[in-house]
This record gives structure tokens, C-alpha cells and sequence, in this order.
């Protein structure tokens, strides 16, 4: 098998990954970005529509075209984005297998970051009942067929879920004339922001809030779906689709059959506050850390990632330290990362923002470091179902003190 | 290659043997009496072949160790079957992961019961078995629930891929001489002066001999045929879940319960492919075609599997699935000739059609050349290669030339679906293009590859993926 080299392989082309290449090869380092689509750019690139782009370049973009000026800007620094490249195994020190159109090859780095993003949950996952016809799809195969290859699965979907994504699902069915029967939550509230409610509304499409999708029907495609409300009374409506929106996982499975750490809460691998795994020639970055975050997060925590990258390879990253394991005994935090922090701290992570969170209800209360001393520092959160929580880490002194490092979030007591 | 699957008519010709079904049972019937000489004709209802029963079951090859006692047919035809799997799988390309199994006592009273299990495999001829104590059950499969007390260690129990299996049968059948026709429903036949004429939904046939093996509808072809029927079907669904691939190193082993009287039980079963199986439940219900899943009943094998295998509820569930046995109102097989009409039933083929298609066929040929029947054998026999999609065995995506991996999470190439889309048997539906190359089956379920796969399906299916926008 041919071995090849490079400084820094970066293992997926989305926002994180391609800004990380723009910022790493800026630097004048030897960088290969592994992508196994055949278009650079991940999810914006087959999410037709606004808003991207403001917080990187300070204007409206639709996604395909913040995917384009991403992977442009990549390669105008110098990087090399090889497409329809699927890393198959990754192993100790930056040694990764690449299967190509031209068959496999390993490919030795010194640094890989693997930015593999993440997917939303299918329906058999999900453990819905029913016959299995076609028409059921997730928004990012939806997004696909209709952004990158103008086809149509279906006509009249109901939509499963009201997260950001779920809203997305809706405007790509009213760009290509696909009218949803319905979109449905089983939770009482909408989970991304509230005034998206009025998308629903606007279309006339009817938004049912504590409704739970108890069966599909159908032969060789979807017929219809039972729904039920809060009192547990059955509605039967018709469609020719499913969108299982939403629900979004790490997509880990390079990790999870790699020597690296695994995080069981987050899905990903474990990573300390540089975003390094287990094995030191590895970073992690983006979705694959904390699913789902939007696509400007993930462009400015590649670009953090790459300046702690680069002071690495200055040999200005501590390597060895006492290591603090991030533990917590709280039900309601779904996840956090990093899940450790290795002592002493690097100034590098100055302009980090701290461990983020995710909470499996939404909760008010207040979010706390526990060091084996007591609390160290804390604030009151409302927490909301798949939004982003961060609470800065402890300060350095007091971090340095602590034999053990605990969260623990105490909800409000409910009247 | 004669498959008239697509076309209006059928040939004219008289066939020695047509055979009603292509499940796995009328695959290898097929292959049988073609390799023996005889020019045959396979018809199928559906747009595709392992569409009813076959489509979805355990993938085990059993060895017959807790099947009814000496003298049923199913245990003659799984021992035979599981032989000549084994003789055969290499030359055809076939997979197969030789695991054994262990079948697990959680108490004492099951524990008591094991001796029985062994006596019964020797009896059925299966040797190598051995009762091995909860202490050697621990060093053997480490992550199993620590409350086993002991068990019966049956090395021959294999997993096979289910799907290339029987479609190898059928192929080397074709590639052979014999003749395919699916989307031919069987409306009526009389048999007259020793000849078979048959209508079907593409046009009128003949042959000498019918072979019977509609699975969950035996009864009705029987009724419809020859007006009686000693069994009737009584469909029993079995549901799975399938977890991750990062599940797969929690047992070496088929992992399977004390049975009782009335089941086996659920079983935790590695796959071919490098997933983990639980299941099957095991649902008496009338309908022979609904294959409905049912939340509650996935999260009780969820429950069941977990408390297997502990760790299992730290992996994702990757496919969710059911099937139907055309189980009967008997325990054995009915398999059964009527002389006078030259028409033989394969009936009530339940769970174990799989391990035991290829001994059917044998048997069934059998008693075809004690009735005097005789045909002169082939001549320049091919052995035609099916591509390896199970994961131990090299793979495309290895290979120069490949077009790119498509499906990610099964690593399934772009040259594999053509060559499938393009191939002799080709599939008529996305259904039967997963069975041949696993498309979508992994734990993304097509978030990522269905829009390239729609696109490149475009126009092969009878139900397209997607319609192109206007």
C-alpha cells in the first residue's frame, strides 16, 4: 500500500473542517482535507437557503454558496481538499487508511482533526411503530434530493419535529412545491425559537404541539400516519411521507472503532479544553462534539482549534500534566465537552468559551463547578432542549487547587 | 440468461419443472433440479425474488441440534442443507461467520435442562456440543450478564448473509439454463394427460411437474391447484432490532435462551455484516403480508438484549425490522407429492427454510426420481461468483476503479450498484437493491446517500425513490 505525508489531515470539509484548513495553511503548513462527498462544503452545502454566512463574512448567504466561498477561501490558502476520500480506519500517532476511486492508501500525518459533523436520527432509531414503505426520509436527505439533485420523494409529508432543522425541512418543501399535511413535537413547545411557530402558520400547515407519531401505514409507500395528542386520542392523517427531523448524533463511528476515548453522553470522542483526544496527534472539532450547533459556530471554533493547533506544533501546548476528568451525577445534563481539562492550563485557552452544554428538558436553575472543596463558581441557566448551554471553566488558580472537577445543575423547584 | 421478468410474454416452450416462488426455498429448488439436468422455470408474483418470507429472518445456518426429534423432514433437510452449504458457499463466493453458539441458562432449573439439549443434539446428530459452567461462560464471552449459570456450547451454529444466498442459488439456476419470470402471478392451472398449463398474469405456461413453494401462500396454491390442502398458514411475525456495528464486540457467540414449548426464544445473533441482531418475536396474526413494527415490542428486545448483554444499551439501534414465518397448524415441514397430478408441496417451511433450503431440494428431487423421473446431469456445470458485501472478505471499496464509496456507512461503491442495477438478475426495487449490495442499510438509514442513489436509480425501479422535479 502507498504511504503518503502531510502536516495536518483534516477529516471532513464542512464549516469546522474547511476553517480550519483556510487558518492552517494560512500558516504555511502542509494541509490535506479528507472529504468523501464529491462537493466540498458539508450540510450548508444541500441547505438551500438564508441565513448563513453573518457571523464569518458579514453578509446573507445561502448555504450552498457559504459552502462554495468556505471551500474557496481553503483553497486559495493553500489547502488541499481531496474529494470522494473516505478515511475506513483511523490509528495511533496520525496514521489514517483512505479508500479512493483508485482503491486505498494510508496517509500519515502529524496532526489530524476530525471534524466528521453530525446526522439527524432515522426513523428506525427512533423505534416508530408501523410498515416500512417509502417516503421516509430525514431533512438532509430531503435537502439533498432537492438542492443537489432536483427530485422529489414525495409530495404531502408530515413533518416530525420543530427544532431549527425542522423549519429548514419546511422551506425546502416550499421551494420545490412539496406541501407538508402537518408538522408534529411531542413536546408542548416548539424547540427552536419561539417566533419560528409563525413559519407553520404563515404556510398554512398545521402545527400540532403534543403530538406523538404512533404509527406509519402504507404498502409500497406511505399512506398515512396515526398521530395522537397529550390525551392520548388517535388522528388519522393522510400523507406520502415521512421527514424525521432533528435529533441530531455525532457522526463517530471512525471514532468509536478507533483507539480514541469515547464519550457514551456526547457520542464523540473524548477531548480536552484544546479539543485534543486521547491520543495527543488528534484533535476533534465542531458537531461531532456538541450535536447540533449552527454552521458560524462551527467556523469559529475551527478557527479557535487551529491556532491551538498550530501553538501545538510549536510545541506550545502542555502534553503531560495532571489530567482533571470532568464528572457529573445531574440527570438533566445530556452532555458536556470537553469532559477534561489538563492541568496546568495553557494561556491558549483564554478566549475559549468554556464547557457546553446540552439538557434533555427545558429547566430553569443554576449550573455550578463543584471542586472537592465546595462550589467554585457557577450562574442560573435557562436551559432549553437542544440550545446550547456554556459555562465558563473555573478560574486558573482555583482549577489548579481542585482534586476533582464536578457540574451539577440544581433546577428550580417547581410551584 | 433467460429472465423474463420485464417482458409481456413467456416462452412457449414445455418445461420439465415450474417451479411457483422465489424464496429461498424455490431458489435453491431451482438450482437443484437444474444442476440435475432438468429445464426449469421459476415464476415470482412480486417485482422481485426473497420478497415474502425470506426477506427477513436470523441469517443462523443451523445445524438441526434442537430440531424435532430423528425422522422429521426438517431435521433430514437442515442437516443436508447445512452440508451442502458448507460444501458449496466457497465456489460461489458465499460468506460465512463461524461463531457457534451458546445456549444460555440464567437458573438452575434451565440449568438442569441442559443435559436434555445435548442428548437431543446427538440424537440429531450434531456432536462437538459440551456444557460448559458459568465460570468458563464468563472467560468466553466476558460482557455477558454475569447471572448465567451455564450452557451448552454448539460450535456448528454459523451466520450466513440471507439475502446473497439464496439470489446465488437462483443465479447459478440461470446461469444453468433455467428461466426467471417475476411480476407472473399464478391466476389457475389444470393438469391434463400429464402436462401442466398454467395462467399467469403475463400469458399462458407449460410443464410437466409444479413445485409449490408460494411460502406464506402454500395453502392457497394448494386450494387454487389442486383444490385441497393439508395445512393451513398461520403466519407468525417475527420483529428485530439491528444495532451498531460498535456492538458487534460485545459476543463471539449466537447467544440463544433454553427454549420453551412454544418458542426459541429471542436470540442475540451477530450478522454477516458486522452488526448485532435481537430477536425475533414470535406473533401469531392472520395477515400474511403486514410486517408492521410495533414500538413497544422493539423496546421489549431492547430490554431482552440489554439484559444479555449489559453493555448493549450503550449502542445505537441502526434497523428496525420484522418478517413473517409461514409457520402451520403442524410442527414438521409439509412436504408432500401429489403422484397423480405431478404437483409437490413445500409447505410450512417455518424459521429454519434458510439452513435448510438447499436439503428441500435435495429431498424433493429424491422422491422426483423415485417416482421414475430421470434426467441426463449437466455438463460444464458453471459456478458463477457472487460479489462479497459482508465485511470479512475483501470488499470493492478496496479495489482500483471502484467510482467512489456511495453508501458510507456500509461502504457500498458506486461500481457496485451499477454492476447490481446492471446485473442479471437485476432488482426492481430499492428493496431488492439493498439485499444485493446493502445500500442504506447502515446506521444513517440514507441521510447521506439516498439523493445520489435516487438519482442513480432514476428509472429502474417500479417504485422510484423520488420523481424528478418539473
Amino acid at each position: 500500500m502507498k504511504t503518503q505525508h502531510c502536516q495536518v489531515a483534516i477529516v471532513g470539509a464542512g464549516p469546522s473542517g474547511l476553517a480550519l484548513a483556510s487558518e492552517l495553511a494560512k500558516s504555511d503548513l502542509d494541509v490535506v482535507v479528507l472529504e468523501r462527498e464529491d462537493t466540498a462544503g458539508g450540510i450548508p452545502r444541500h441547505c438551500g437557503h438564508s441565513p448563513y454566512g453573518m457571523r464569518e463574512f458579514h453578509r446573507l448567504m445561502s448555504g450552498p454558496a457559504y459552502a462554495g466561498r468556505l471551500t474557496r477561501e481553503a483553497e486559495q490558502q493553500g489547502a488541499r481538499i481531496w474529494l470522494n476520500t473516505t478515511v475506513t480506519e483511523i490509528g495511533p500517532g496520525g496514521k489514517l487508511l483512505l479508500s479512493t476511486v483508485d482503491g486505498v492508501l494510508e496517509l500519515q500525518a502529524a496532526r489530524v482533526v476530525i471534524c466528521t459533523g453530525n446526522r439527524e436520527t432515522p426513523r428506525a432509531a427512533r423505534l416508530v411503530s408501523g410498515t416500512r414503505p417509502l417516503g421516509i426520509v430525514t431533512t438532509g436527505a430531503l435537502q439533498s434530493m432537492v438542492y443537489l439533485k432536483h427530485r422529489l420523494p414525495f409530495m404531502n409529508p408530515l413533518i416530525v419535529g420543530t427544532e431549527l432543522v425542522s423549519f429548514s425541512a419546511l422551506l425546502t418543501c416550499r421551494h420545490a412545491g412539496i406541501k407538508p399535511v402537518a408538522m408534529i413535537d411531542s413536546n408542548p413547545r416548539v424547540t427552536a425559537i419561539k417566533a419560528s411557530a409563525w413559519l407553520p402558520r404563515l404556510l398554512g400547515i398545521p402545527l400540532l404541539l403534543n403530538a406523538v407519531l404512533d404509527e406509519i401505514r402504507g404498502g409500497s409507500r406511505v399512506e398515512s400516519v396515526a398521530v395522537s395528542n397529550a390525551a392520548g386520542k388517535l388522528q388519522n392523517i393522510e400523507c406520502d411521507g415521512v421527514i424525521f427531523s432533528g435529533n441530531f448524533v455525532a457522526e463517530a463511528s471512525l471514532v468509536r472503532a478507533s483507539h480514541l476515548e469515547f464519550d457514551a453522553r456526547s457520542g464523540g470522542p473524548v477531548v480536552d479544553q484544546y479539543g485534543r483526544c486521547s491520543d495527543p496527534a488528534y484533535f476533534a472539532c465542531g458537531n461531532l462534539l456538541h450535536p447540533v450547533d449552527t454552521a458560524g459556530w462551527c467556523w469559529a471554533e475551527g478557527l479557535r482549534t487551529a491556532r491551538l493547533l498550530l501553538a501545538d506544533l510549536n510545541a506550545e501546548l502542555p502534553r503531560t500534566g495532571r489530567v482533571l476528568e470532568i464528572e457529573t451525577a445531574s440527570p438533566g445534563i445530556r452532555y458536556f465537552t470537553p469532559q477534561r481539562i489538563l492541568l496546568p492550563d495553557a494561556h491558549l485557552s483564554e478566549n475559549h468559551p468554556g464547557v457546553q452544554l446540552r439538557f434533555a428538558e427545558n429547566r430553569s436553575g443554576r449550573i455550578s463547578w463543584w471542586g472537592d472543596k465546595g462550589i467554585i463558581s457557577g450562574r442560573r441557566i435557562r436551559a432549553q432542549r437542544e440550545r446550547r448551554v456554556l459555562l465558563p471553566f473555573p478560574p486558573r488558580d482555583q482549577l489548579s487547587a481542585c482534586a476533582s472537577l464536578a457540574l451539577e445543575f440544581l433546577p428550580d423547584v417547581e410551584d | 440468461m433467460s429472465d423474463y421478468s420485464s417482458s409481456a410474454s413467456l416462452p412457449a416452450t414445455l418445461f420439465d419443472i415450474i417451479v411457483v416462488g422465489t424464496g429461498v426455498v424455490g431458489c435453491a429448488m431451482a438450482r437443484r433440479f437444474t444442476l440435475e439436468g432438468a429445464k426449469v422455470l421459476v415464476i415470482e408474483k412480486a417485482v422481485d425474488i426473497l420478497d415474502g418470507a425470506s426477506k427477513a429472518n436470523s441469517a443462523i445456518l443451523h445445524t438441526g441440534f434442537d430440531a424435532p426429534s430423528p425422522g422429521s423432514q426438517e431435521l433430514e433437510c437442515i442437516v443436508d442443507g447445512y452440508n451442502e452449504y458448507l460444501e458449496i458457499h466457497a465456489r460461489l463466493n458465499l460468506p460465512l461467520l463461524e461463531c457457534g453458539a451458546l445456549v444460555l441458562a440464567w437458573n438452575e432449573a434451565e440449568a438442569d435442562r441442559l443435559e436434555g439439549i445435548q442428548r437431543s443434539a446427538h440424537h440429531n446428530g450434531v456432536t462437538g456440543t459440551r456444557i460448559i459452567d458459568a465460570k468458563e461462560l464468563r472467560s468466553k464471552e466476558p460482557q455477558l450478564a454475569h447471572t448465567a449459570v451455564a450452557a451448552v456450547e454448539v460450535p456448528g451454529e454459523f451466520v450466513i448473509d440471507p439475502w446473497s444466498a439464496p439470489y446465488a442459488y437462483l443465479l447459478q439456476a440461470l446461469e444453468n439454463g433455467a428461466c426467471l419470470a417475476r411480476n407472473c402471478e399464478l391466476l389457475d392451472g389444470h393438469f391434463d394427460s400429464g402436462e401442466w398449463t398454467l395462467k399467469t398474469s403475463k400469458g399462458p405456461l407449460k410443464g410437466r411437474q409444479l413445485i409449490n413453494c408460494a411460502g406464506l401462500y402454500g395453502d392457497r396454491l394448494n386450494q387454487k391447484l389442486v383444490g385441497e390442502s393439508d395445512f393451513e398458514i398461520r403466519p407468525r411475525k417475527g420483529q428485530f432490532v439491528v444495532f451498531d456495528k460498535s456492538a458487534r464486540g460485545l459476543t463471539r457467540s449466537i447467544l440463544l435462551p433454553v427454549p420453551t414449548e412454544i418458542t426459541k426464544g429471542v436470540v442475540v445473533c451477530p450478522t454477516i455484516f458486522g452488526n448485532l441482531l435481537v430477536g425475533p418475536t414470535a406473533e401469531e396474526q392472520h395477515s400474511r403480508i403486514d410486517a408492521a413494527v410495533d414500538s413497544a415490542q422493539l423496546q421489549a428486545l431492547i430490554d431482552k438484549g440489554s439484559s444479555i448483554l449489559p453493555a448493549l444499551g450503550q449502542h445505537a439501534v441502526t434497523a428496525t425490522y420484522a418478517g413473517l414465518r409461514p409457520a402451520t397448524e403442524h410442527k414438521d415441514y409439509q412436504i408432500k407429492w401429489y403422484r397423480d397430478r405431478n404437483y409437490c408441496c413445500v409447505g410450512g417451511i417455518r424459521s429454519t427454510g434458510l439452513s435448510a433450503a438447499l436439503g428441500i431440494a435435495r429431498l424433493v428431487y429424491r422422491q422426483y426420481l423415485a417416482a421414475g423421473n430421470q434426467h441426463s446431469e449437466l455438463v460444464d456445470c458453471h459456478w458463477p461468483r457472487v460479489s462479497r458485501i459482508a465485511d470479512p472478505g475483501e470488499r470493492d471499496w478496496q479495489q482500483p476503479g471502484n467510482g467512489g464509496i456511495v453508501c458510507h456507512c456500509e461502504l457500498v461503491t458506486r461500481r457496485e450498484i451499477m454492476q447490481a442495477l446492471e446485473g442479471p438478475i437485476p432488482p426492481c426495487s430499492l428493496a431488492g437493491l439493498k439485499r444485493r449490495t446493502r445500500v442504506t442499510m447502515g446506521r444513517c438509514q440514507g441521510f447521506y446517500c439516498s439523493a445520489e442513489l435516487s438519482d442513480l436509480t432514476d428509472g429502474c425501479f417500479q417504485q422510484p425513490m423520488s420523481s424528478a422535479r418539473k
